[in-house]
């Protein structure tokens, strides 16, 4: 987080993330349709929409972690989704932040985030304990290095979780419902994490339930519904002012909660 | 809400030096004693039980029409006395054998599990190969195994391959006993949640980076307890290579079982197979504790 996550083509303003005319199916179920999608440098991206909607695909394959069945992605406007492209090398690229932490739970929380910068990059061990150490200590978590994932709560994992995709200083993060298996309690203190990201120009898409947070954060929200983005604007606009009926429906039930 | 896990309480630590000034209540008190006093009827229902039941047994058997009879053949000490060193002696073959083809059998268990386990279509004939394999040899009984690879194979008298039957019999134990051990891996590889996999992928570890450090790693941990199960195993099972003349513990108990018509020798040679998987038992059971122990403690590993 030191560094600001620039990249070589700091002067060159094209979209770090575009997705365009994706399409993703699960055997008879179509997930995602006609998605377009660019994500600019140092903006966040929200993706809101109820569950089943395709927000966690969507992150899924922008990290490759499944393959889309048409359409195309690119990454700092290298053909991602081109069969000839190394997919661990793409994804060395973008951290993701799973909604169920998934930490190693067999390696201590610094053998966790060392394990990448370690086994994949090469960094020498020393190099990268103290750089692990440095971002658990800035994220409050300096205490719990030697500590193993089922000895912390859940906000403490999820914060854990986010250093281990910030060691391999990724060009994009990926988040997706990181609170959504936290206690109330508890999703603060991990929000407060994404906003201190934000203020350092991370490059952000996350699929989220928390609403108000989205607004507060969000340069870009996307609603979708059923496979499609059936909206996007700024956070002003799709909060505020949303055009399409589905969209107000949507967003009615987090303002009746009084969530929103 | 994929996550329903038990979060274990993190209470404040107590006070050092005793400072705490909690005083245990009566209430407390009281339960204590109930149950100190239920434990203590527990403990004495169950000696007396085994107490009678093992009088019975002793009457049973004591008075058994042929007991005599079997006490000489099977209980002689004398015989006893003269077989231990002989028996002790090919137990150590059995050592020697059980070191060499465990090792061998975690090995190439390891490799055939991880063999079946490779995706993509590239790997289908190394994954219906390893497939092959554990069906062939986990149904093949180890008698006949043994038989095949001891006695058949000097048969055909080929060149530069060895006769040696304790080579031959640890080469049979091997391919057998792998292919169980490479089920048990299996299954362990299986048991850790794709989750897992996914984690790793998306930090850009390589499918073969994922699988040695984040899957194998979980998968043998779970695995011990059925994995020593099959060691144990192999263990006994050492002892079929005397069916192609190899002197180990059970060969050697047989020849003086031959010589003497007693069978005190299979006796004793039983008795110091026990004695040896029983060191082997604690042993994992007490790495399994410490492993368990230190992740609990969050200490270093």
């Amino acid at each position: 987080m030191s560094d600001r996550p620039g990249g070589p083509d700091t002067a060159d303003p094209g979209p770090v993330l575009r997705m365009r005319s994706v399409r993703k199916t699960f055997g008879e179920s179509l997930v995602l349709r006609e998605v377009d999608l660019e994500v600019a440098p140092h903006t966040v991206t929200a993706l809101i929409g109820a569950s089943g909607s395709g927000k966690s695909t969507l992150l899924r394959c922008a990290n490759l972690l499944e393959e889309i069945d048409d359409g195309a992605i690119w990454l700092d406007g290298e053909e991602i989704t081109d069969p000839r492209v190394d997919q661990d090398a793409v994804r060395r690229r973008i951290g993701v932040v799973f909604q169920a932490y998934n930490l190693f739970p067999h390696m201590s929380v610094l053998e966790n985030i060392t394990l990448a910068p370690r086994r994949v990059h090469g960094v020498p061990r020393a190099e990268a304990e103290q750089r692990g150490r440095e971002l658990l200590e800035r994220l409050g978590l300096g205490a719990k290095a030697d500590a193993y994932p089922d000895r912390l709560s859940g906000g403490q994992q999820q914060r854990a979780a986010i250093v281990r995709a910030l060691a391999v200083r990724p060009r994009l993060l990926l988040l997706d419902e990181i609170t959504a298996a936290l206690d109330p309690e508890l999703v603060a203190e991990v929000l407060e994490v994404v906003r201190d990201l934000k203020e350092q120009g991370m490059t952000m898409v996350l699929a989220t339930h928390e609403m108000a947070f989205a607004r507060d954060i969000a340069d870009q929200v996307c609603f979708l519904d059923a496979g499609v983005v059936l909206e996007r604007g700024s956070a002003e606009q799709i909060f505020h002012a949303p055009r399409e009926e589905r969209t107000r429906r949507f967003l009615r039930r987090f303002t009746d909660s009084g969530r929103l | 809400m994929t996550l329903a896990k038990e979060e274990p309480d993190r209470g404040e630590p107590l006070a050092p030096g005793g400072q705490d000034p909690y005083v245990p209540s009566e209430r407390r008190l009281a339960r204590e004693r109930y149950k100190r006093t239920r434990s203590r009827r527990a403990v004495a229902v169950a000696a007396l039980s085994s107490l009678v039941t093992a009088a019975a047994l002793v009457l049973v058997v004591v008075n058994a029409p042929g007991w005599s009879r079997t006490r000489e053949t099977f209980f002689d000490a004398g015989y006893a006395r003269e077989a231990l060193p002989l028996v002790l002696d090919g137990l150590w073959l059995n050592v020697r054998l059980l070191l060499v083809c465990g090792a061998a059998v975690l090995v190439l268990g390891m490799l055939i599990a991880v063999a079946r386990t490779l995706p993509g279509p590239v790997f289908f004939p190394l994954r219906a190969l390893a497939a092959a394999y554990t069906d062939f040899f986990r149904g093949l009984p180890l008698i006949i195994n043994l038989m095949i690879v001891v006695l058949g194979v000097p048969a055909l008298r080929l060149q530069g391959v060895s006769v040696d039957p304790v080579l031959l019999g640890g080469t049979a134990l091997t391919l057998t006993y792998s292919a169980y051990v490479a089920e048990v891996f299996r299954a362990g590889i299986e048991s850790v949640h794709p989750s897992q996999r996914a984690a790793a992928r998306s930090l850009g570890l390589t499918n073969r980076q994922a699988l040695r450090h984040v899957v194998l790693p979980q998968a043998v941990r779970r695995q011990v307890p059925p994995l020593l199960n099959d060691l144990v195993s192999l263990q006994k099972d050492t002892g079929l290579v005397s069916i192609g003349g190899a002197v180990d513990a059970v060969r050697a108990a047989d020849i003086i079982v031959g010589r003497s018509l007693n069978y005190t020798p299979y006796l004793v040679a039983g008795l110091l197979f026990i004695a040896l998987t029983i060191p082997m038992t604690r042993l994992t059971d007490w790495v399994t504790a410490r492993t368990d122990r230190r992740r609990a403690q969050g200490g270093l590993l």
